[in-house]
């Protein structure tokens, strides 16, 4: 048996840009399963400040964000000089999906829709009861 | 001014041994009235054990009854202030969190604006066109030649001007409301029109400092005949809308435009960046001549 996928959760805090219902309901959604994950409150915040732990969630294998724009998580990593090794992480965008698809990349394994250059995006299955 | 390490707190709500397990709900409205107070906060499933965070300072939450929760860490250094919340409330755990924070010195957000630029190195060239075109000195340049967020604290609320002039569209804003600024996917509409606005941008004059320059002296001009203050001021928001007017794609605030230095200043900082872009490229270029 694989060991579970690492998840990081970001409130995006201190700005409206995600859909208050969808980062309730992933914040819900996770915290009422059985899976281990890690919260963060904000993470342009702790990129501005060079969070230390910003490093020990980039050296995790197979690390799962749900977050906003891949792009905008892949740099706000790096300029806090700790690049999310290529390949090794991915983003699940709450700005873009609706808290079932999130949930259910997070917590069910689903495949994370990948948005290709015309901004549109192959969306994951609904999960049920994620 | 960034914060260190030590300054940074986090808190861990932990079921392993040595606590009770939390019930689901409970566990949500805890973790979701801290994160709103801006903590980070990890959470330990039953079974699950301490880890170094990285942090000094680790505040963990939990119904503890058994043998309290140690810490493998390398820093003998790392204090763990352990807080038995069973029974309260969501607000009254942030409240125990906040009074740690004030006896520690380390806040959560301690008034951080989160707003700044961020670079996408893969699509940035390194022209440097950010560095001559910011205002307040956000940008600087690397040891190594290479442009740089240096000063993010300087950069202005839901001003996203310089990734309005970027050619790349390599800079990134993501707290801003629209694509491709906020992170979002680039589209072949996007590069087309970044191009057109900075055409734009040269046939209003050069650039955008050339255009200030233009209305500043044109200013200076009737002041000098005029020296009324109250319609100096005037004046001065009248050229200021007509500019923000011309440069409504750049989506300046107000607030900013209001806000900009003197025109003499102006003329400063912008040589000032110039020389330093053009500082910067030409060491760039010495260094890597086949380019």
């Amino acid at each position: 048996m694989s060991p579970p996928q690492p998840i990081l959760y970001c409130r995006c805090a201190y700005a409206k840009v995600v859909p208050a219902d969808v980062k309730d309901g992933v914040l819900e959604r996770l915290a009422c399963s059985d899976v281990a994950f890690d919260s963060v409150a904000d993470l342009c915040e702790m990129s501005a400040k060079q969070d230390p732990a910003l490093e020990r969630f980039a050296k995790q294998p197979g690390l799962r964000i749900a977050a906003c724009y891949p792009r905008a998580v892949k740099w706000l990593f790096s300029a806090a000089g700790h690049p999310l090794p290529e390949g090794q992480a991915e983003v699940v965008n709450m700005r873009t999906l609706s808290a079932d698809q999130a949930a259910a990349c997070l917590i069910e394994g689903a495949p994370v829709p990948q948005i290709d250059a015309e901004g549109s995006s192959e969306k994951p299955p609904t999960g049920d009861g994620a | 001014m960034v914060s260190t390490s030590q300054s940074v707190q986090r808190v861990i709500l932990y079921e392993g041994n040595g606590s009770q397990p939390v019930e689901p709900q409970e566990r949500y409205a805890t973790m979701r009235a801290l994160l709103d107070r801006g903590y980070s906060v990890g959470a330990v499933r039953p079974g699950g054990r301490l880890e170094d965070q990285g942090h000094r300072e680790l505040v963990v939450l939990g119904r503890f009854g058994g043998t309290p929760p140690t810490i493998d860490s390398h820093d003998a250094e790392v204090r763990l202030h352990l807080r038995d919340i069973t029974g309260l409330a969501p607000g009254a755990v942030v409240e125990i969190v906040e009074g740690l924070c004030d006896d520690t010195g380390a806040g959560a957000a301690d008034g951080w604006k989160p707003w700044f630029p961020v670079i996408d190195f893969d699509r940035c060239t390194n022209c440097m066109q950010c560095l001559s075109f910011c205002l307040f000195d956000v940008y600087g340049v690397s040891g190594e030649g290479k442009i740089q967020v240096q000063n993010q604290t300087n950069c202005k609320t839901d001003c996203p001007a310089c990734s309005r002039v970027c050619p790349e569209v390599a800079i990134l804003f993501p707290k801003y409301k629209a694509g491709p600024i906020n992170g979002d996917a680039i589209s072949d509409d996007d590069l087309r029109r970044e191009a057109m606005k900075v055409d734009i941008s040269s046939l209003l004059g050069g650039d955008i400092y050339a255009m200030l320059r233009d209305r500043s002296e044109k200013a200076k001009s009737r002041f000098s005949k005029e020296r009324d203050d109250d319609r100096a001021l005037k004046e001065r928001q009248r050229c200021l809308k007509k500019l923000k007017d011309g440069m409504g794609d750049l989506e300046i605030p107000a607030e900013v435009l209001s806000s900009l230095p003197s025109a003499d200043e102006i003329q400063l900082k912008a040589r000032q960046a110039a020389q330093r872009a053009k500082e910067a490229l030409a060491k760039n270029a010495a260094n890597n001549p086949a380019n």
